[in-house]
């Protein structure tokens, strides 16, 4: 028990020393908080709860864009904002912005969590890979729908106010923003899964109808799981606004391809249904991707598509499903007899 | 709103115009219907849910392409098509799909996501992101004051879709492997006592899957566009119409289709060009969930 208070600490250190310590990958580190935060929200649903959506970046665009509307519409009018063209300038003080900041984000958060209530009262009909299917439906949609609303900018997408400080600081700022919702996440998700809730959510997956006839709501837990996995992504989405100042509508917030795949291929990698396996397979992930990006010259997509297919095709246990495999102890199971399956 | 209440009333006043939606709907979901005819196989006979649909249509497009740039009528195009996307729909079979058949849906579901971006990408990287078509060069019928318009291109495509989808439709009645792949379907294990390889089944499924589609694309690249990234949205289209037709259902899958394109137009003519990609997966997301409220009738659960 010691020892893994002396391990959290060390992490925690670390995770408060790195953009000091390494300050030209600040931008990196960043995201990579941000591939933690989403991978970490996707295993709420697809692997504690055995939903697995496809549509969870529909909630990152959707923070996106709350978060922009109430930062800009606080001062000035949303319409005018976005159609401006140029020549009249609109500042943010700074009080005006660390407001915005803060009530950006936990508005987006809000928004996001109530919003997947509504959208999960349709959506938790469905099951298994409908499931999936309908919640990518459900970003496409809003993605294609928001790209032609003129008020939000239509597809040109909005720009965000800009700080007025140096950009080291600022990035800094965003760094730390990422670093204290993700920690806040994992902290929050250690002390869930523990509990009667974890438990309830666990029994859904493994055999729902079971669960049901146990006495679960399970269409409350499910709602309430989803809720809370949304208001993470919400709020890291609308820190995304700040960090990116400029998005677009299907490039960048409701981006179908890039993360809303990205998050779940990081869950696959790492193992599924296990804590620590989002945040590894995020770093690993994170990691790969920076190293080999630049390398491979404009086929960086193609190898993309062909490193989910394998993941998915061979290693869909993750690290954490082959060590526990490996090393069963470790996990707290107890192996009585070494059968062939145990040993293999 | 405004915009909307009068694209509205113009279909009240002329109901010419209503004509005109209704042939364009049909004729662009005779081909939607082919490409979900496909996916309902595969579907049906192997349980595997393909979300490279639309990429299989859209590289049958570029096949057809690339044959017109080389000098050769692209009506050509079609067969060749066909017979060149088996041969990728075997390769892709052979490397991925017959690993993930045993596995559990949403396996599948991913596994030919990741496979969806990898065929986007690489056309993107040979063909470039431009939307591109072929013209074929004939003229275009005109009934009613030019009002409705039907370019002979497309009557040709259409023709071409239909004696396409008899064609797997008498093969799949008729021949000895439509034999086995209907058996299959019902009952893999039984299939495979009763001396059906399977393997061999599940690979001319998906093998004429992808060629259907590929012909499908082959037709769509002659009277509409192409682009490497439109390859979604006929994998949305084709999950609609699947959906809400059911499985080894051909009829059903074309009625769904012809209705499916007719309402798409409708939306597109009522809510402008801009939203077509929304209303197709708005009609998914309705049709999932008109779904769901069937099958509530028949579950029962305390409250």
């Amino acid at each position: 028990m010691n020892k893994k208070f002396i391990l959290y600490a060390v992490l925690l250190a670390f995770s408060v020393a790195a953009p000091f310590l390494f300050p030209n990958y600040q931008t990196q580190l960043a995201t990579l908080w941000l591939m933690i935060i989403v991978a970490l929200t996707w295993d709420m649903t697809g692997g504690q709860m055995g939903y697995n959506s496809l549509g969870n970046i529909f909630f990152y665009g959707t923070g996106m864009y709350v978060c922009a509307v109430i930062t800009i519409g606080l001062y000035y009018d949303v319409g005018e904002w976005t159609n401006a063209s140029r020549t009249e300038i609109f500042t943010f003080s700074d009080r005006q912005y660390f407001t915005g900041m803060v009530l950006g984000i936990l508005g987006a958060g809000l928004f996001c969590a109530a919003s997947a209530y509504f959208i999960g009262m349709l959506t938790f009909g469905l099951r298994g890979p409908y499931f999936a299917i309908g919640t990518l439906g459900v970003a496409i949609a809003a993605g294609e729908i928001v790209s032609n609303i003129e008020w939000l900018g239509g597809g040109q997408g909005v720009s965000m106010p800009i700080y007025n400080g140096d950009f080291d600081t600022f990035k800094t700022l965003i760094y730390f923003e990422y670093a204290i919702l993700g920690v806040g996440l994992f902290v929050f998700l250690n002390w869930l899964y523990k509990t009667r809730f974890g438990a309830a959510i666990n029994a859904i997956r493994d055999d729902e109808e079971k669960a049901e006839a146990m006495g679960i709501h399970t269409l409350r837990y499910k709602l309430v799981t989803w809720a809370m996995s949304a208001f993470f992504v919400g709020a890291a989405g609308a820190i995304s606004a700040f960090q990116l100042i400029h998005f677009e509508p299907l490039e960048t917030a409701y981006q179908t391809i890039n993360l809303g795949i990205f998050m779940v291929v990081c869950v696959l990698l790492g193992g599924k249904g296990t804590l620590w396996g989002p945040v590894i397979g995020a770093i690993m992930f994170q990691v790969f991707k920076e190293t080999t990006w630049n390398y491979f010259l404009g086929w960086q997509w193609v190898a993309l598509g062909a490193l989910i297919v394998i993941v998915v095709v061979f290693f869909q246990d993750g690290l954490m499903g082959w060590l526990r495999l490996k090393r069963p102890e470790w996990f707290g199971v107890k192996v009585e007899q070494k059968t062939s399956e145990a040993g293999a | 709103m405004d915009e909307i209440l009068f694209n509205i009333s113009l279909l009240i006043d002329y109901p010419i115009v209503n004509l005109k939606i209704i042939i364009d709907g049909v004729m662009i979901g005779a081909l939607f219907a082919l490409a979900a005819y496909g996916l309902a196989l595969v579907w049906g006979v192997m349980n595997v849910k393909n979300l490279a649909q639309g990429d299989f249509v859209i590289a049958g497009g570029y096949v057809a392409l690339m044959l017109s740039k080389a000098g050769i009528n692209p009506l050509f195009g079609v067969p060749l098509a066909f017979v060149v996307m088996w041969g990728i729909g075997w390769v892709i079979y052979k490397v991925i799909i017959t690993r993930v058949i045993e596995r559990d849906l949403f396996t599948s579901l991913l596994a030919t996501f990741g496979l969806a971006i990898m065929m986007a990408q690489l056309m993107n990287l040979m063909f470039g992101s431009d939307a591109q078509s072929v013209n074929l060069g004939y003229d275009t019928l005109r009934f009613a004051d030019g009002i409705i318009d039907v370019p002979i291109a497309k009557l040709i495509g259409v023709g071409m879709a239909a004696v396409l989808a008899i064609a797997v439709v008498l093969f799949m009645k008729r021949s000895r492997m439509g034999q086995a792949i209907r058996a299959t379907a019902q009952d893999a294990r039984a299939a495979r006592v009763l001396g059906i390889d399977t393997e061999k089944v599940y690979a001319f499924t998906f093998g004429l899957n992808a060629a259907i589609c590929g012909a499908a694309g082959a037709i769509i690249v002659m009277i509409w566009v192409i682009q490497p990234f439109y390859g979604i949205g006929y994998s949305v289209r084709a999950f609609v119409i699947v959906t809400a037709a059911g499985l080894g259902n051909l009829p059903g899958v074309i009625a769904a289709g012809l209705g499916f394109g007719a309402a798409e137009q409708y939306g597109a003519h009522i809510f402008g060009d801009g939203y077509k990609q929304a209303i197709a997966v708005i009609l998914l997301l309705l049709v999932l969930f008109f779904r769901l409220l069937q099958q509530r009738r028949n579950r029962q659960v305390l409250k």
